[in-house]
């Protein structure tokens, strides 16, 4: 049985709707109008134990509604949820004692007295056998390097080291699942490779399952070895990356400098794109045309310095999903 | 009783954050006393001109003043969880309480601890002493004990009210005065005399919000007075538990409130 | 001056999305208003005195009171104190207007928008009271006029008042202390408590030139009458005097906070 199964699950909300203007403002004091938005519109997919996924869409599809009925927040309208063999909404604490979950844009640490009185209040809040949290807080502190970090009050803290804290409290109980709701926004470099290998880590070492939702797409590509795409409150692709990839768009760019002036191409399957400097950037479908075949007819007749091939850039590729799609 | 221990494991966490800022925290303090002293004086003016009330002195209210704004004043300091659900609602914070594997009333109870709301209790409290002198009250360890038990009572009625407000977030944000005028109408209400008012309206605060039983009652009880309402003498004793019983219902609503939240996600 | 015009017709629309709690409002505020009333009728049942007003005098100046109660300057504007307080106060540094009007005139649709949606109908309700528990009429025609002239100088007094709140905010310490002092001054010098006319005679010169009877007790004397309209504006230069101190110590107030915030970067 998977460790997470969503059948056909269904929601939607009632909302004011508001028009501008003063008299309109006038007419809604008298008489107010809702709409009705189908957030959930029959999800379904399954999640075996340790896998890493993504759940993408763009904003107001559905994904923070799916995440809250599955973090057992929010009552579904109808379709089936079991997580873990519990109803998350039926049977709340029993079900939140064995999850984590990390918001982004908010911090459930608190704010005026150290991390480390966050990390000993949750262990009450949790009821953790001393001996235990003692191990996994030090292995927290450890892998996330907070040592100098326990002792400083939150508010004191930058965006980077409060994540790596709010990672370690979502973890302090050992949850089986993680829910990551955006994790690296707003973060630096330095402190997104951070956060991505731990992720990565406790993935790997601990075997935790990780549903992340996330807008940058190099959070995808680094961790995600399964994407779920989801627009209108439906899946629209289920699939690992090579998978999507193939299927929005095989495309590949081969970017090649030649030591003279880059001649012009007319293959079929490829388009030319002239860059400076010598430099041309080809897209080719590889299977229409492979790559050896492509870069040996060039050199046939040109004399090049470098080339590269790569992917369409995984932004490009979600852009035109979303534009296939119309979401 | 871990939940208890934990409680209090929060309560200590809030007030350590409070006296970082300690000048802050004295400012406050200070400034809550004497802001709550301004409507005693309102109290004094009006007695300065009419000498009494009906047949109560200024004294007899003080007891009536004293005893509601104590009452409040502790269940505005632990209650501050409760008191500002709104806020918790509109940023979303209550999912995050969600996600804990603990009660919600528990949670939004240890939200927040005010200190400083202990102003108004120190306030309350002189003004009980002052007019228990001047009173020349016996002290007996009963009348003690249904001094104490009364203002438990205020507490949980009051907390009870809170509760309420906060459950109605749930709906709307925005009609929460309504039950503003419960409390901070309810404290107007009963630092006088409920025999002074129109019957219907006294019916109000002893059936559907039972302000009477933990103010009215247990002080004629203590003054020895005569009711005018005729309320029997036991009843008088043990009103305060109607506070109680008002608190467990306000946590029943407060639950369908929390089903109606999880069903919305509003 | 179009900018400023747009800013109140925005505030405007916006607080007319409040229904509920425009509804709230007005409930508490007659709540209030009838327990005060009944507390007065108490008062005045065995009173053998002559006091300062008669019953219906006094019944009116409370109802008077709760009609304009949301239009006193209680505390600053919750929008600016949000700003304040989460940062985004440098945005407002970055339009080109002047800040404190621009808040000053957010402050004055306020108070417009809680008098048409409060006061009107708190006054279209008490017309129903019985009599002694409702308004009586004003005197003349000219008490009406000069009522309403010196009630136009007690809302752009009140606008001052309440902006001093809204910027104190930007000092943490001293801010704290003029948040909790200043409203407690105008609840109970402005005559919202008791009608100033009951304190001891002692204090009447005093309370007369304060400027926190311009924000309630003129206007409403004038209504009664007990102030001759003719007085109207003598009486009115005194608010707008006030009104001018009360703007120049906030535009100073604003210039050196904005001032220490560019020096501290913050």
């Amino acid at each position: 049985m998977p460790q997470i199964l969503v059948e056909d699950l269904r929601k939607t909300f009632k909302v004011n709707r508001r028009q501008s203007g003063f008299f309109n403002s006038l007419k809604a004091f008298a008489h107010r109008q809702t709409t009705t938005v189908n957030a959930l519109n029959g999800i379904s997919f399954n999640l075996e134990e340790g896998e890493l996924v993504g759940y993408i869409g763009p904003n107001g599809a559905g994904k923070s509604t799916t995440i809250k009925i599955m973090s057992g927040i929010l009552t579904p309208d109808s379709g089936k949820c079991e997580v873990m063999g519990r109803i998350p909404w039926r049977q709340r604490i029993e079900h939140v004692r064995r999850i984590g979950v990390v918001f982004g844009q908010r911090t459930q640490l608190w704010w005026d007295v150290p991390v480390g009185d966050s990390f000993d209040l949750l262990k009450d809040i949790y009821k953790i056998p001393f001996q235990q949290y003692q191990k996994t807080k030090n292995e927290l502190v450890e892998s996330l390097g907070l040592q100098k970090l326990v002792e400083t009050p939150v508010r004191q803290l930058s965006l980077g080291q409060k994540m790596r804290c709010e990672l370690a409290a979502s973890l302090l109980h050992q949850p089986q699942i993680l829910f990551l709701d955006e994790p690296t926004i707003g973060l630096d470099a330095v402190s997104k490779l951070a956060v991505r290998d731990f992720i990565k880590k406790i993935n790997r070492e601990r075997g935790v399952t990780v549903i992340l939702t996330t807008h940058d797409m190099d959070d995808i590509e680094a961790l995600c070895s399964r994407i779920m795409l989801i627009g209108k409150g439906k899946i629209l692709l289920d699939g690992t990356i090579e998978q999507i990839r193939n299927r929005i768009s095989p495309e590949r760019i081969m970017t090649i400098d030649f030591v003279r002036t880059p001649p012009s191409i007319a293959f079929p399957g490829v388009n030319s794109v002239r860059g400076e400097d010598g430099r041309l950037e080809l897209h080719f479908n590889p299977s229409v045309i492979s790559a050896t075949d492509l870069i040996n007819r060039i050199t046939a007749n040109n004399e090049i310095k470098d080339f590269i091939i790569e992917n369409l850039p995984i932004e490009e590729t979600i852009a035109r999903m979303y534009d296939e799609f119309k979401i | 009783m871990n939940a208890i221990k934990l409680y209090f494991k929060y309560i200590n966490l809030h007030v350590r954050g409070q006296l970082q800022y300690r000048a802050s925290f004295l400012i406050l303090n200070i400034g809550n006393l004497l802001v709550t002293f301004i409507d005693f004086i309102g109290i004094w003016v009006l007695f300065s001109r009419f000498g009494s009330l009906r047949d109560w002195n200024l004294w007899e209210i003080g007891l009536f003043y004293g005893m509601i704004n104590s009452g409040y004043a502790i269940s505005e300091a632990f209650g501050r969880g409760f008191d500002l659900f709104a806020y918790q609602v509109n940023t979303g914070e209550f999912d995050r309480t969600l996600l804990r594997p603990r009660t919600t009333v528990l949670q939004v109870l240890t939200h927040d601890f005010q200190l400083t709301r202990l102003g108004r209790l120190m306030q309350g409290l002189i003004i009980l002493i002052w007019a228990s002198i001047n009173l020349g009250i016996h002290w007996s360890t009963f009348k003690i004990l249904l001094l104490l038990f009364a203002v438990f009572g205020g507490v949980m009625l009051f907390t009870g009210l809170i509760v309420l407000q906060a459950t109605m977030c749930f709906w709307s944000t925005q009609s929460l005065e309504i039950i503003n005028s419960f409390t901070y109408g309810g404290i107007e209400t009963a630092q006088w005399p409920l025999a002074i008012y129109n019957r219907w309206f006294v019916k109000f605060f002893i059936f559907i919000i039972p302000l009477a039983c933990v103010n009215y009652f247990p002080v004629i009880a203590i003054l020895g007075k005569n009711d005018v309402l005729n309320s029997p003498v036991w009843f008088q004793w043990v009103s305060p538990l109607v506070g109680v019983l008002f608190l467990f219902l306000s946590i029943r609503v407060w639950e369908f409130g929390v089903k109606h939240y999880r069903s919305t996600g509003s | 001056m179009k900018a400023y015009f747009s800013i109140l017709k925005l505030r405007f629309a916006v607080q007319l999305q409040y229904r509920a709690a425009a509804a709230a409002g007005l409930f508490t505020q007659f709540f209030f208003g009838f327990v005060r009333v009944m507390v007065f009728h108490a008062f005045y049942l065995f009173n053998t005195t002559i006091q300062p007003m008669s019953l219906e005098q006094t019944v009116t100046y409370t109802w008077l009171g709760q009609m304009v109660f949301r239009t006193l300057p209680l505390g600053g504007d919750s929008e600016v104190l949000g700003l304040i307080r989460s940062g985004n106060f440098a945005y407002e540094l970055c339009r080109p207007l002047n800040l404190y009007f621009f808040w000053y005139c957010r402050l004055i649709s306020k108070v417009a928008v809680s008098l048409i949606l409060n006061g009107l109908p708190l006054l279209f309700i008490v017309c129903f009271l019985p009599q002694s528990y409702g308004l009586i009429a004003p005197s003349t025609a000219s008490s009406v006029v000069s009522f309403s002239v010196s009630l136009v100088g007690a809302l752009l007094l009140g606008c001052a008042v309440a902006n001093i709140i809204s910027i104190s905010t930007l000092w943490t310490l001293s801010g704290d202390g003029v948040q909790r002092l200043l409203p407690a001054l105008v609840m109970i010098f402005s005559g919202n408590i008791v009608p100033l006319a009951f304190f001891p005679e002692w204090a009447q010169p005093a309370l007369r030139y304060l400027p926190f009877s311009g924000l309630m007790d003129i206007p409403f004397r004038l209504y009664l009458g007990t102030l001759p309209p003719a007085q109207v504006f003598t009486l009115l230069t005194l608010q707008l005097t006030c009104a001018g101190v009360f703007i120049g110590l906030g535009l100073w107030l604003l210039s050196s906070a904005t001032k220490r915030a560019v020096v501290q970067g913050g």
